[in-house]
């Protein structure tokens, strides 16, 4: 219900080491913001500072119109989702839910109406008797949600909730976040959220926009369909997208790419959308951009298969380098591989090209 | 361990050794049995060898003066109960009630003072980053390495010059302020082990410090200070020196001192009376301890292996 924004927000420890690094970030009212990186690349140290929990160093967090940098987290509107549930172990699921409300003095019926009507939503009605030892991994979930929807805050905050649920849970747990946050903004009361997550999946499907950070650094926001289409640079290449982007190191002469003894040609709509051409480049494309072909293309020595069902994922030696490729399991069968070699074909339209020293993805943008 | 798995080796030898197998496995649980057999027949002896004096005290404080002396076994040949209504009366003008009395008027509100105290300043140590909280920490540390004779004439003197002599309040005033390190250092060592995402979901609830510590922290905690509250309780019902030091008036002894007094005053000890008022004395710790044995185990193996 409110916009949040940081602005060059930093966090240095005690020691001297500095987690983040002056980072902007503008979450629209209303929209899911998800913020993912590899494990220590400060995700959770901002997600902590929005709620109050880490002290800011420099910078500021705007809530609405209200600089929040002060408040403490009680104050702030702000609900926070935990990774362990962080259950009250010794009240019931009722209490539970109700313990902020009966902080603000919030009279019993009213507090009583407002359990109900989130228990109703996240179906845990027959768990409000319960202590949070009886609950499984996913009922314990849904009540720690249920805290947090029930003090209707004005920014939700969820710390890698998912990730000590097992892997079927999850995807149901996470319709459920995303159909809840549709939900409360067809209700008319559109809630602003940043979900912390390292899954790739769970940021790609839940997100309207993802912030993929590094190091402190925010290296690309963007909707999910951009960063995979239109990766800013090669660690969110790299990062998103699963089996993971193949990139391939190389140099551009004239309109060829050569990688050891084998060319690529680049056709105009590549060098067309190349700003720059760089010294050392990198040619990145996604596995089912690299087509199996018979006869002609660039020539790969296969190192394994892995079965999916409906596809196989094919991992090959790339003059050196290890690629993979994704091929139909139709196609796979009638694959010839008596002599492990497969021809590739890159489909250049969707190539990008890096310059490996900056990461910087220069072919931006990209048509379609 | 290793029958065990000498059994499953022979079990799973094939088909064909079946029979020899089930042999193999009978004999496994015949030893078993003889094992456990010998097992429990030393630990009973050792256990009636540890608590025969207790058994022996409780026998004898039914018996008569005479025969205490005369019969070695704990079963009195004549029972009386004279030694409780004798000793109950006690030499002095009041009886051994006034005593438990004044014993229950250190022990409830030391036990409550620590409890509350201990918690307050062990939350601080565990959650809060403040200045010197290293320094302050390692004197804790040290306070609990120091032996406790050392600090008696300094205290001493203090209590005196407050006016504090033949009071209770020297008994139990430095354990409310969080005198006792022990303590301290245990709840610190327990509260190190819980998480503190439960205390950050209360504050993101708008909890205070203070409102974390009570709604949160101490429910958590409570194994660890129902341990510290029957410490507290069985050893201030068990201190002999403090009362010794600071009390001088009969009508304020605690019952550890009027044992002592029954003892003093008499000069042809009634040896029953004696043993019948420590039968009592012992009663009340006995009690508790049973009650609350679950805790108290829970408290001190948390204490010492989470931490």
């Amino acid at each position: 219900m409110a916009r949040l924004q940081l602005s060059k927000l930093e966090k240095v420890y005690g020691g001297g080491f500095k987690a983040v690094h002056g980072i902007d970030l503008d979450v629209q009212e209303g929209e899911f913001m998800v913020l993912v990186g590899p494990s220590g690349c400060a995700k959770s140290t901002t997600l902590r500072m929005i709620a109050g929990l880490e002290e800011v160093t420099s910078g500021e967090i705007r809530i609405g119109d209200r600089i929040v940098n002060a408040l403490p987290p009680g104050k702030r509107r702000i609900a926070m989702v935990f990774q362990n549930y962080a259950l009250y172990p010794h009240m019931k699921v009722r209490s539970n839910l109700a313990f902020g409300l009966r902080l603000a003095h919030v009279p019993k019926p009213e507090r009583e109406a407002a359990v109900q009507e989130v228990a109703r939503i996240l179906e845990i009605e027959p768990l409000l008797d319960r202590l949070p030892k009886q609950l499984s991994g996913g009922q314990a979930q849904r009540v720690a949600l249920g805290r947090a929807l029930i003090k209707k805050p004005e920014v939700f905050l969820f710390d890698e909730p998912l990730s000590n649920l097992d892997a079927k849970l999850r995807a149901s747990m996470r319709v459920r976040i995303t159909d809840l946050h549709k939900r409360l903004k067809a209700e008319g009361r559109p809630s602003t959220v940043v979900y912390v997550t390292h899954d790739q999946t769970e940021a790609m499907t839940m997100g309207d926009r993802i912030c993929v950070m590094k190091d402190g650094h925010i290296m690309q926001v963007a909707t999910p369909k951009e960063l995979y289409d239109r990766p800013a640079n090669l660690f969110v290449a790299g990062f998103i997208g699963s089996p993971e982007m193949n990139v391939i190191d190389g140099e551009i002469e004239g309109t060829d790419f050569r990688l050891g003894g084998q060319v690529i040609s680049l056709d105009e709509a590549v060098l067309n959308r190349m700003q720059s051409k760089p010294q050392e480049a990198a040619l990145g494309i996604r596995p089912q951009h690299m087509k199996l072909s018979a006869g002609n293309g660039l020539t790969a020595r296969l190192r394994s298969a892995e079965f999916m069902g409906h596809e196989v994922y094919l991992h090959a030696m790339l003059e050196g380098k290890e690629i993979t490729t994704v091929a139909g399991a139709a196609e796979y069968d009638a694959l010839d591989r008596s002599d492990e070699r497969i021809r590739l074909t890159p489909d250049l339209g969707h190539a990008h090209i890096f310059d490996r020293q900056s990461g910087r993805n220069v072919s931006l943008p990209l048509a379609g | 361990m290793t029958d065990i798995s000498h059994a499953s080796d022979v079990i799973t030898a094939g088909a064909d050794g079946l029979a020899e197998a089930r042999a193999a496995n009978a004999r496994q649980i015949r030893n078993a049995k003889i094992s456990a057999a010998v097992r429990y027949v030393i630990l009973f002896g050792v256990g009636l060898l540890m608590l025969y004096p207790l058994i022996w005290l409780v026998g004898a404080s039914f018996k008569t003066n005479a025969e205490i002396f005369a019969n070695p076994g704990f079963i009195p040949q004549q029972p009386t109960t004279e030694g409780y209504v004798k000793g109950w009366e006690t030499s002095t003008p009041y009886t051994f009630g006034r005593f438990f009395l004044n014993s229950f008027l250190i022990i409830i509100p030391k036990v409550i003072g620590t409890a509350i105290s201990c918690t307050m300043v062990a939350y601080g140590f565990a959650r809060f980053d403040f200045p010197l909280k290293k320094l302050l920490f390692g004197s804790v540390i040290a306070i609990l390495l120091l032996p406790n004779v050392v600090t008696r004439i300094p205290q001493y003197l203090l209590f005196r010059d407050l006016g504090w002599l033949d009071s209770f309040l020297p008994l139990w005033v430095p354990s409310a302020f969080a005198g006792d390190a022990f303590f301290v250092f245990m709840l610190v060592q327990f509260l190190r082990a819980i998480p503190g995402d439960m205390e950050e979901a209360a504050r993101v609830d708008g909890a205070n410090s203070w409102q974390t510590l009570v709604f949160i922290v101490v429910p958590m905690l409570a194994p660890a200070l129902i341990s510290v509250c029957l410490f507290q309780f069985m050893w201030t019902m068990n201190d002999f020196l403090g009362p010794l030091i600071y009390i001088s008036s009969v009508d304020k002894y605690p019952v550890s001192l009027a044992l002592k007094l029954s003892i003093d005053t008499t000069e042809a000890f009634e040896w029953n009376r004696i043993l019948a008022m420590s039968v009592l004395t012992i009663t009340p710790a006995l009690i508790v301890f049973f009650m609350a044995q679950k805790y108290f185990i829970e408290g001190l193996s948390a204490g010492g292996v989470k931490g």
